[in-house]
């Protein structure tokens, strides 16, 4: 079995950490891990991230140690059968302006453009945890060919719902912000909307397929 | 209704912030000085979690379009209704059309407006703080303007009397708890990040403060999956330079965490202007938790004695 160490954060948080590498059958269990710490009194908010989950807690109406030993103890019981994750289908028009570095990724890649789409649209990626921004995920699944170093020169403003490669990961910012990823596209779909509950269209364990919109 | 006459530099709507969707990327915003705004709250007769506007340094001016109460906390900032002075952490009584005048603090950074009732601006997502960074919250999602309108919700009663409370005592020393890499820090760097005064860089915002002093060298310890952080936390990017965040801060992270600033003491960064000096303290966890609960506790003692004397 996995070791989970934890870590106090401050009074109000503890940090429940797994060793490298990470894999999607470890993240797994982080989800079943906050899903299991969420009904456990006094706790506030549960916060995966990649490989860990950050508890955060009232200490005036719990102790840090007792929230160590139900982590501990839920961690130990043997893990559930895992659903698969909700499906997302987002709609994604490639290359021109809407994804101005597709040309740039396909060089760097030894690709064409059509091959990069066509990579990027095949496979099917999983939402490790939301960060950075409100509903900005972070995707599991980037095929190696395209994987492609961000931008020397980072842009002062992405428009919100562009789709960019960076490095080893590949992301949609939900917001307009400054950004250093090779954008490959945009989506019209809103990622965040501070109306809507849940307010984000992606969630931790969510499955998200790209189709391409037009080339 | 408020109007905005003049917001000066930063003006926003805050109460204690969003608690909820944080595994979504949504930061807990809300006041920078909670203490205050909790304070001047209880003063107008509103629960601590109402919305009260948060303006950085000043000057700013603002018209009553209604009979009400109000309370101006954080600090020691000149106020004037109608040209007559206030005193601030006091209850004052407003007439409609009269204008409320706030002169720039001598000391501190934040000064917070309480209006009995509350700001009344739409919810989004449990809370009525604004949110810059995501741009939702508040009114509209953006900081005041010069001649934005402003709706009150109408109070169950006006409280009458006149009364004040003491400031809290206010200094740049937070009390610090080791973060889970503190111990990889060179023993050199554990000691200046104690014995240093960090300054407020000017590269600072509602988000966290970049400060400057001893770089802090990291000896151990790999480079860290993004985990999630929240106020108070102390990062160290690898130039050495620590980052201490504030209420807009991400959800996540990926730097070092050499300390959290404790819970009951992070109200005394937000009045930190840029270019002061900060000292951090070492703290048990012991220590965080019964200074939380003193605070908790003088918060209900205020306004139990608060609502008899209304």
């Amino acid at each position: 079995m996995t070791e989970l160490a934890i870590h106090p954060l401050g009074e109000t948080a503890l940090c429940c950490t797994l060793p490298a590498p990470l894999s999607l059958a470890q993240q797994q269990r982080i989800w079943q891990l906050a899903t299991g710490l969420a009904g456990v009194a006094g706790v506030q908010d549960l916060i995966p991230g990649m490989n860990n989950l950050m508890l955060v807690f009232d200490p005036l109406h719990t102790h840090a140690a007792d929230l160590t030993e139900a982590a501990q103890a839920l961690w130990n019981k043997p893990p559930a059968c895992q659903k698969a994750g909700r499906l997302v289908q987002i709609a994604v028009r490639y290359g021109g302006e809407d994804g101005p570095d597709l040309a740039d990724v396909a060089a760097h890649c030894g690709l064409s453009a059509d091959e990069v789409v066509q990579r990027h649209t095949q496979a099917e990626y999983v939402v490790y945890f939301i960060g950075f921004q409100p509903g900005f995920a972070y995707l599991g699944g980037l095929d190696d060919a395209l994987h492609t170093p961000r931008r020397a020169e980072p842009r002062v403003a992405v428009p919100a719902g562009s789709v960019g490669i960076g490095g080893a990961q590949t992301g949609i910012y939900p917001l307009a912000t400054p950004g250093g990823w090779q954008l490959i596209g945009r989506t019209a779909l809103p990622l965040f909307d501070p109306q809507a509950e849940p307010p984000t269209l992606l969630a931790p364990g969510d499955r998200v397929r790209f189709v391409a919109e037009r080339l | 209704m408020i109007e905005i006459l003049r917001a000066g530099p930063l003006a926003t709507v805050q109460d204690l912030g969003r608690n909820t969707w944080r595994d979504r990327g949504i930061s807990r915003c809300g006041a920078l000085d909670e203490l205050a705004l909790a304070q001047g709250n209880l003063l107008v007769g509103n629960p601590v979690h109402a919305a009260g506007l948060e303006f950085t340094l000043g000057p700013a001016t603002l018209r009553f379009d209604a009979d009400g109460c109000i309370a101006i906390t954080g600090t020691d900032m000149e106020a004037r209704l109608d040209g007559q002075p206030l005193r601030p952490w006091w209850r004052h009584r407003v007439r409609v059309g009269q204008t409320l005048k706030l002169a720039a603090p001598r000391e501190r950074m934040r000064s917070y407006v309480a209006v009995a009732g509350g700001i009344a601006v739409p919810e989004a997502l449990g809370s009525r703080s604004t949110d810059l960074k995501a741009g939702f919250g508040g009114l509209a999602g953006r900081a005041l303007r010069d001649g934005d309108r402003l709706p009150l919700a109408t109070p169950a009663a006006l409280p009458w009397r006149s009364i004040g409370i003491r400031p809290p005592a206010w200094d740049s020393t937070v009390r610090v708890l080791p973060g889970p890499e503190h111990d990889e820090f060179s023993a050199a760097a554990r000691e200046a990040f104690w014995a240093a005064d960090w300054q407020v860089t000017p590269q600072s915002n509602r988000m966290g403060y970049r400060l400057a002093g001893p770089a802090l060298v990291r000896e151990h310890g790999g480079e860290l999956a993004s985990h999630g952080v929240l106020p108070g936390v102390i990062q160290v990017p690898p130039g050495g330079q620590p980052i201490v965040l504030l209420a807009d801060a991400q959800t996540t992270g990926g730097y070092p965490k050499i300390g959290v600033v404790i819970r009951a003491d992070l109200w005394k960064l937000g009045q930190l202007r840029l270019g002061a000096r900060l000292r951090f303290v070492p703290c048990t966890p012991d220590d965080a938790v019964a200074a939380l609960r003193e605070q908790r506790w003088l918060l209900d003692q205020m306004r139990i004695a608060l609502c008899m004397s209304t």
